[in-house]
């Protein structure tokens, strides 16, 4: 008797939290904002944080649902903003201003690299010791905005170099076609190391110790969507930042976590160079206090980098930095 | 160990020996096989990679060829740009090898307002053959690796390895030749010809390399990328210098940096390397391409069979020792089984029991021959015991007739003056000292009448029981002689005549004998060789009595002695004594001398007769202590105390 009572308030039981749960997740499931977000670039250890946020449930928590594509050279991250195709990427301070100088209404919501991470690399055989030594040398450089700073720094310096464009390998530099190549830190120079070039063989020119600092990845939606609904820009910069502070404080579990999406991808990179990028990403970044932001782009590089490409014919007027940039600390969330 | 039986150190050493050789022969065995299975290994590895690349080389080169061939043609002549994509469809048509080729060219090279200007044609999946132009806004192939490094270069290279563009699973990489338009300085870069060739026939080839059970072979291309390898998670992802950094291995870097410039060798890695465990890895490089072949052989499994082959003969030589034990065990039985019954008899024999039977131990080896010899040890002991008991009879048989003759010898000698009627008018004392049972030394004295006293002392040229026999003669002779009332010169005479005829043995005796006239003190004395006497007169020094020439008695029968005379006062002493006395010899070898004996007179010549013969014998044995008397000692002394007393 006592038994069959029991049976029968268990399943009373079971139906009730059944039913909570469904009208929990359909709660949460109308509450959540669905965006799409773009890095600029295949995955890897430098979008670990978006990645992680995804995976430890941090834009959940925040509300969102976020869709991550990948991004890469055939897809720039601001052809999918300019279409509207996705709320949120990231790209490089250049790239962003180049774009809205050309009339895509974009914003900055969040600075994440505040250093630029690029540098020359050259072959102590060749000659070169210092920035001077670069003089006359073959120098293999990116496109675009991407030149902006070593060429600014050739100019300042009166620099005659033998410039020849690169692409994505660094390839001709390890088989001696150029003397100096691009690279950013976190990602060509070990790629160079992971070739068997030894680092006391090499001479690295890090750009922003020279004053040609460029920030690099920030984040930005359209100003349209930061209008509709600022909350979930911001929070999906805040639930960013989180899974920055995450992916840094739990670097092997974040290593799994981008692992997962390189193999996914099916990228030509292992372990230990994205080991070593996610190490570098944690030295040009500068997380705020949990919960803050602080990742405000400054004036100064603002128009630092402005100005270069101003200098470089990439854009025909400076962008107004109050224009460009979206302040989440004004922003009430709830 | 030291009280151990035989057979325990029997089999202790011929174990310890024997393990001793066995593990020598098997350390050799095992060092010298190890070795040369791994050199053999080692030369099996060498040439399996040698082989591979070579077959890799020839597909490689066979590919090569063509746009080598196409751009040496495109230099060499002028084509009109509708030629071009035709000359890469016959390239790819007329080579299988060829998975796709191009001829791309520098912008407005071929055709002015041609910026891009590359026809590409490439193999379907379904065989057919695919046209494509390359170059667009989104496709910038001037910076491209295929068409970058040739130009910079200014040499044909190979690119990396990489995924082909379809998406596909195909590895390719593409081999790109410049052309040039003009000679020597005038010279200008005009594009490059390119031919992919895909990989999975190279990667076959490789994969199908298998070395026992976990060894294998792997490419890595000019940048250290594995191109292939059995774990195919690491192909195309992981470098050898991604390997090496993430096991912190700086080994593996330096030997990933010889094998990407053109390096050959071999190298013994640690576990966890290339193999969970121990490898040794050979290398050799495919020149055409800058990319390096490795073997990885696994050390364990290479000595696998040397382990099992170590193992068995290990447990057939424990079986061997096993075996030797019980040999050497029933070997040592067998040797002391019979020493220990032997060990026992002699024992017995040991305690005096030389009836003891010795085990009957019927062999030829040394056993046998120490059992005969213990047989024969027996029997001589027996034989020995029995004659030392008949001579230790016979012995005693003759100390004790010895003991009978010393005693008659000394009943001989007088003992005490015959005691004189009346009145005594001297005193006499002898003492005679043997120096073996009997002796050869004489003293008498004798009342010839009532008033004169005969004495003599005399000595036997040899000792023992010869020199006893011929004292007694001559002692008999002389007592006999004097008793007919001659003169000493007379009885010596006598006395030389009788010992004369009868002695065959050429035996002599020294003879002093004199005759005192008890009531007048007159001696007369004759000498035959004997010692002159000290004569010791009332108030005077003692000193020798001077005797008449004589030669000793026995030898010569014309031999004559005179008779001396001299008169005794009252009071007067001569002692008479034999060479044993003054021969005496000191532990320095040193006489006791005449001048010695004199010394001994003057301290003594007071005493009684007695107190002078004692005390001059004890003399000559304090001198002589400790040496073993050589010669019999006789002392005589007499005093004359006068008639009148």
């Amino acid at each position: 008797m006592i038994e069959s009572l029991m049976k029968t308030a268990a399943k009373v039981i079971g139906v009730f939290f059944f039913v909570l749960a469904m009208l929990g997740n359909a709660n949460a499931d109308q509450d959540r904002r669905q965006v799409s977000f773009v890095p600029q670039w295949m995955p890897q250890a430098q979008f670990a944080g978006y990645y992680v946020a995804l995976e430890k449930g941090f834009y959940e928590r925040y509300g969102l649902e976020v869709n991550i594509l990948r991004g890469g050279p055939e897809r720039p991250s601001a052809e999918w903003l300019k279409k509207a195709a996705v709320e949120f990427a990231t790209m490089f301070l250049s790239t962003a201003i180049v774009e809205r100088a050309k009339g895509t209404r974009l914003v900055n919501v969040g600075q994440i690299l505040s250093r630029s991470s690029q540098i020359l690399i050259a072959k102590k055989s060749c000659g070169i010791n210092s920035w001077q030594d670069l003089n006359g040398k073959k120098t293999g450089l990116w496109g675009a905005e991407l030149s902006i700073m070593p060429r600014a720094l050739f100019r300042r310096y009166g620099l005659q170099v033998a410039v020849i464009p690169q692409t994505s390998t660094v390839n001709l530099f390890l088989r001696g076609g150029v003397d100096v190549v691009s690279a950013m830190w976190y990602n060509e120079y070990h790629a160079i190391l992971d070739a068997g070039v030894e680092p006391e063989d090499l001479v690295v020119f890090h750009l922003s110790d020279l004053g040609f600092n460029l920030p690099e990845d920030g984040i930005y939606c359209l100003e349209s969507t930061f209008k509709d609904d600022p909350q979930s820009c911001c929070r999906f910069v805040r639930a960013s930042l989180e899974g920055w502070r995450y992916a840094f404080d739990h670097q092997d579990e974040a290593l799994d976590i981008v692992m997962k999406y390189v193999n996914e991808a099916r990228i030509a990179t292992n372990r230990q160079h994205q080991k070593w990028m996610l190490g570098h990403m944690r030295e040009v970044i500068d997380l705020p206090e949990p919960g803050g932001y602080q990742t405000l782009l400054k004036e100064e590089d603002y128009l630092a980098v402005a100005g270069e490409l101003m200098a470089n014919g990439l854009i025909d007027a400076i962008p107004a930095y109050s224009d460009f940039l979206e302040n989440c600390a004004d922003v009430n969330e709830k | 160990m030291k009280n151990r039986g035989l057979a325990f150190k029997l089999i202790l050493f011929t174990l310890s020996g024997t393990m001793a050789v066995f593990l020598s022969a098997f350390a050799y065995f095992y060092v010298s096989s190890k070795d040369s299975m791994t050199k053999c290994v080692e030369e099996n590895a060498r040439n399996l990679t040698h082989s591979t690349v070579h077959q890799i080389e020839k597909v490689l080169e066979g590919v090569q060829k063509v746009p080598l061939n196409y751009a040496s043609l495109l230099s060499a002549r002028n084509f009109e740009a509708g030629d071009i994509a035709g000359l890469v469809e016959r390239m790819v048509s007329t080579n299988l090898e060829i998975y796709g080729a191009a001829i791309a060219f520098e912008p407005d090279a071929l055709a002015a307002g041609a910026y891009y200007f590359a026809p590409y044609c490439y193999r379907k999946d379904d065989g057919h053959l695919m046209n494509v132009m390359l170059g667009d806004e989104s496709y910038h192939y001037f910076t491209m690796d295929w068409y970058q490094i040739p130009r910079e270069l200014n040499r044909a290279a190979w690119t990396e390895p990489y995924y082909d563009e379809g998406g596909g699973n195909m590895i390719m990489a593409t081999f790109s030749v410049p052309f040039y338009k003009g000679k020597d300085a005038e010279k200008r870069f005009q594009g490059v010809v390119t031919a992919d060739i895909a990989l999975h026939g190279l990667q076959q080839i490789v994969s199908a390399i298998r070395l026992y059970r976990s060894g294998y072979a792997f490419l890595i291309s000019r940048n250290g990328v594995f191109i292939t390898h059995p774990d195919s998670r690491l192909v195309m992802t992981n470098s050898i210098f991604s390997i090496a950094e993430e096991k912190n291995s700086s080994l593996l870097r330096r030997i990933g940096k010889d094998m990407i410039n053109g390096g050959e060798g071999l190298a013994a890695l640690e576990s966890g390397l290339l193999l969970p465990d121990k490898c040794r890895l050979y290398y050799a490089p495919l020149s055409s391409i800058g990319w390096s072949l490795g073997v990885v052989i696994p050390e364990h499994e290479l000595l696998e069979g040397v382990h099992r082959l170590g193992r068995m003969v290990i447990l057939i030589g424990l079986a061997g020792v096993f075996l030797m034990t019980i040999i050497v065990m029933l070997i040592a039985r067998r040797i002391t089984r019979p020493l220990k019954d032997l060990s026992a008899a002699t024992v017995e024999i040991a305690r005096g029991d030389l009836d003891a039977k010795l085990p009957d131990i019927q062999r030829g080896d040394e056993i046998g021959a120490l059992a005969r010899s213990f047989e024969e040890m027996r029997l001589a002991l027996k034989d020995y015991i029995k004659h030392l008991t008949e001579t230790t009879s016979a012995k005693e048989r003759i100390e004790s007739e010895l003991k009978i003759a010393r005693n008659i010898q000394m009943s001989f000698l007088p003992r005490a003056f015959p005691p004189l009627t009346g009145k005594n008018p001297m005193e006499i004392s002898a003492r005679l000292e043997p120096a073996r049972e009997i002796g050869g030394d004489l003293y008498d004295y004798s009342l010839i009448d009532d008033d004169h006293l005969f004495f003599a002392v005399g000595d036997v040229s040899d000792k023992g029981i010869p020199a006893a026999l011929f004292m007694a003669v001559t002692k008999t002779l002389l007592k006999g002689i004097a008793e007919t009332g001659l003169d000493p010169a007379r009885i010596l005479n006598r006395c030389n005549l009788e010992l004369c005829g009868e002695n065959d043995s050429m035996m002599f005796v020294t003879v002093f004998c004199g005759v005192l006239d008890l009531r007048t003190g007159r001696l007369k004395y004759s000498n035959a060789g004997h010692e002159p006497p000290v004569i010791v007169r009332r108030d005077a020094q003692p000193e020798f009595l001077p005797v008449p020439e004589g030669f000793l008695l026995g030898v010569e029968e014309e031999s004559s002695y005179q008779t001396m005379e001299i008169e005794l006062e009252p009071g007067d002493k001569l002692i008479v004594y034999t060479d044993g006395v003054t021969e005496a010899v000191n532990a320095a070898g040193e006489f006791y001398s005449h001048a010695n004996l004199m010394a001994t007179v003057r301290s003594c010549w007071s005493l009684s007769v007695e107190g002078i013969a004692t005390e001059i014998l004890g003399s000559v044995k304090l001198f002589s202590l400790g040496i073993p008397q050589a010669d019999d000692i006789t002392v005589l002394a007499l005093s004359f105390a006068g008639a009148e007393v």
